[in-house]
């Protein structure tokens, strides 16, 4: 990957403006349009073209494949453990006023943790599915 | 208003019967896998399509809300975008797993196509 | 002991396993993660016998997601037929994860290597919760999400199979399966344009006055058809065969279990509760099902006759049996869905039964031809005798669960003065005698030519296949928790969602 310069030097460029991007989704989401599918999307992608550019060992190095198993479980128990707050302080499922003192403060700290639990499954499985399918290329 | 009227104010809903009907015809009449799939996404995307179409209002804006609801103003119907939106990603999802089938597929036969692929397995049964 | 609502439990029993699931995919160690999924099992069914208990009592509750109430938000919806089918599943799931346990033993650990074992694990808790879903949910598009979880964990647990076949087999019910989903989903599509809602108690309320309208007419076929390929009605099943054949034993059985139930409860869900008999009447649903029904059972069964591969003839069994929960609900009646549910149980108990003691058969013969099995009835006296048990069951002998099923939908029959379907009831019981004649022939009269070794079975799927033999003959004797429960939950649907 050596040759090819002017790939090399805007993947540079673009892939911090991309995961700024995908973390400005990410974060901005419950505000405007947004949330944690398309920010863990956009977030993948920035790093997907990362392997693409400069190889997938550099990628698995930066993010093993064991680490991305374990993220993508950690977002799902994110999201089901926000969920079950509120059922053991006696609500129902995923109703997020009752998670602080105040219904709108309880409400903007639902959203932020449910869709950072969605973000982070969606990366990390953006990720795993591309990393396993391009670790495939050397045996078919 | 005329019939060509009604066919004509109704495209988005010919799109999706085209691309439907090109899906289907894909996957059963494409022998290779790898082509079934891409028929199978031509006719997930159709109905992709049909649902925003029903969310369209004539004359609607981005449903967001800025400083508390104003009545005169009309909003697009947001709840078919979520629907799809779900719907998408389990679209991937089983674009991901198929692909995954086919990869194993390919190293277990050595061929992707339908009619090669049952063959081969004719064989080892007459063994 | 934290005292939970019942609206909580409804919620916990779906989401326990989608939890312990990624901890599951996570873990290393195949037997910790059998205990987890055992566990889990156990007190998903813990809850639904507390569930159902509440419902008799009750008659039903639902339970809004987030404290959102409907239109807006989703609601869960528990009413005793959905209670009863949830107590199905659980059981099933529960007996099917003893059964899994000989994964962990060195022996059995073929079929699922260990590598890949807790990943298998997961799959099956992905598809338990996807199916449960589908039960308790009262939302259109939601039923139509939990389709999918549990159809893509079922497509990963197939291709398991340690034939090369496994993965053909899987792709060809992944693009039947999701041509199945899609055409719920253009249904649900079509109906949300002409309702405005996707809540079913607000779309069967909606749906009387536009039955005339093609959008919804339209729609309901769609959702219809969809639900037939997943459900593998007679001309839409071709891949059941397939599947069932080439996934490994623990996952044939719980498939054989819970898969088809679940989609014939969502059917007969869409068609009773939402649709409305009254509507459904004036269509030519009813008598459509009624054909499909009969020529299920006849054509299917004919053709498990002419199988050489045991897992096959039993696929094919089960497409017949689907016949007959078809035929129930096309009837119409309180008597006829009653019926159809009560098999739905006792068919879950006795398919899975005689899948489970075939997969313990081929630990010995090490393949599912028909002609391997041949003198294990001497050398194997104990599995040998469970087929027994739960092929009269499937038979329909008196004594048995199977009986009581077919009884039922003979009597719903005769009250309707059907007498052709009855006709259809009796010649596919004697279709089934052949079959299974075929099979016991082969374990009990006839001598294999080559000596094997003898192995011990693991003891976990010796109780789990037993566990489900003696379920067969109580439920033959007592009907008290069967049949009386589906004929409350028929009647009560009937009345009104």
């Amino acid at each position: 990957m050596t040759d090819y310069l002017i790939l090399r030097v805007t993947a540079k460029f673009l892939i911090p403006i991309i995961l700024l991007m995908g973390l400005y989704v990410q974060f901005h989401g419950e505000l405007g349009p947004g949330g944690g599918f398309q920010a863990g999307v956009i977030f993948s992608a920035g790093l997907i073209l990362y392997a693409l550019v400069f190889g997938l060992d550099r990628l698995s190095d930066a993010v093993p494949i064991v680490a991305l198993k374990v993220l993508s479980s950690v977002g799902v128990l994110l999201f089901a453990g926000t969920g079950m707050i509120s059922v053991i302080v006696g609500g129902e499922f995923l109703d997020y006023n009752l998670l602080a003192e105040d219904p709108v403060a309880g409400q903007h700290l639902g959203i932020f943790l449910v869709e950072l639990g969605v973000g982070i499954t969606v990366a990390s499985t953006m990720l795993l599915i591309f990393t396993l399918f391009a670790a495939q290329n050397d045996h078919v | 208003m005329t019939m060509s009227d009604v066919v004509l104010e109704h495209y988005n809903y010919w799109v999706v019967i085209v691309l439907m009907m090109i899906g289907m015809y894909t996957v059963i009449s494409r022998g290779h896998l790898l082509k079934k799939v891409i028929g199978l996404n031509i006719f997930q995307t159709s109905v992709f399509i049909m649902y925003i179409s029903i969310g369209y209002v004539e004359g609607g804006t981005v449903p967001i809300v800025e400083g508390g609801a104003a009545s005169d103003v009309v909003y697009a119907n947001p709840l078919p975008h979520v629907l799809i939106l779900t719907a998408i990603v389990v679209g991937v999802s089983t674009t991901a797993l198929a692909l995954a089938l086919i990869i194993r597929i390919r190293e277990a036969y050595g061929t992707l196509e339908e009619y090669d692929i049952q063959k081969l397995d004719q064989d080892a049964e007459s063994e | 002991m934290l005292r939970v609502s019942d609206g909580a439990q409804l919620i916990l029993i779906i989401l326990l396993p989608l939890v312990v699931a990624p901890i599951c995919y996570v873990l290393r160690s195949v037997r910790v993660v059998w205990l987890l999924t055992l566990a889990t099992a156990l007190s998903c069914f813990l809850m639904s016998v507390g569930l159902l208990l509440v419902v008799l009592d009750t008659g039903g509750f639902s339970y809004h997601l987030g404290g959102w109430a409907p239109p807006v938000g989703i609601e869960y919806r528990l009413d005793l037929l959905s209670a009863f089918v949830l107590l199905v599943l659980t059981a099933v799931f529960f007996v099917c994860q003893l059964y899994a346990g000989s994964l962990t033993v060195a022996s059995s650990s073929k079929e699922v290597p260990p590598a890949i074992a807790p990943a298998f694990f997961a799959a099956t808790l992905l598809c338990i919760a996807g199916l449960m879903g589908i039960v308790v949910t009262g939302d259109v598009f939601n039923l139509f999400v939990f389709l999918e979880i549990s159809s893509l964990a079922t497509y990963a647990m197939i291709s398991l199979g340690r034939d090369r076949r496994a993965l053909t087999a899987a792709f060809q019910y992944l693009v039947l399966g999701t041509i199945g989903a899609t055409f719920f989903l253009i249904g649900v599509g079509l109906l949300y344009a002409e309702t405005g809602t996707l809540n079913m108690r607000e779309m069967s309320m909606l749906i009387p006055d536009l039955v005339d309208r093609q959008t919804a007419f339209t729609g309901m076929t769609f959702v219809i058809i969809g639900l037939a390929l997943k459900l593998a009605i007679f001309p839409l099943h071709l891949w059941l065969p397939n599947a069932y054949t080439e996934a490994p034993s623990v996952v044939t059985v719980l498939l054989a279990g819970t898969s088809t139930k679940v989609a014939f409860y969502a059917l007969a869900r869409m068609v009773v509760s939402v649709f409305g008999v009254e509507t459904v009447v004036e269509t030519p649903l009813p008598r459509l099902l009624l054909i499909v029904g009969s020529l299920a059972v006849l054509f299917t069964s004919a053709q498990a006759i002419l199988q050489a591969n045991v897992k096959r003839l039993l696929a094919y069994s089960s497409v017949a049996q689907i016949g007959y929960m078809v035929i129930g609900l096309g009837l119409l009646t309180t008597e006829g869905l009653a019926a159809g549910f009560v098999h739905l149980f006792n068919h879950a108990l006795t398919k899975t039964g005689l899948f489970m003691a075939v997969g313990i058969m081929m630990l010995v013969s090490l393949d599912a031809r028909l002609s391997s099995l041949a003198g294990l009835g001497r050398q194997m006296p104990w599995t040998s005798a469970a087929v027994v048990i739960t092929a009269f069951s499937l038979v329909g002998i008196p004594g048995t669960a199977g009986f009581i099923s077919k009884w039922a939908l003979l009597d719903a029959a005769l009250a309707q003065e059907a007498y052709l379907i009855a006709a259809v009831v009796v010649v596919g019981s004697l279709l089934a005698c052949l079959y299974l004649l075929r099979l016991l022939d082969v374990m009990y009269f006839q001598v294999s030519e080559k000596p094997r070794e003898s192995i011990t079975i693991p003891i976990h799927m010796v109780t789990a296949l037993w566990l489900l033999a003696i379920a067969c003959i109580w439920f033959g004797l007592s009907t008290e928790y069967s049949l009386s429960v589906a004929k409350l939950a028929a009647a009560s649907m009937m009345e009104s969602l």
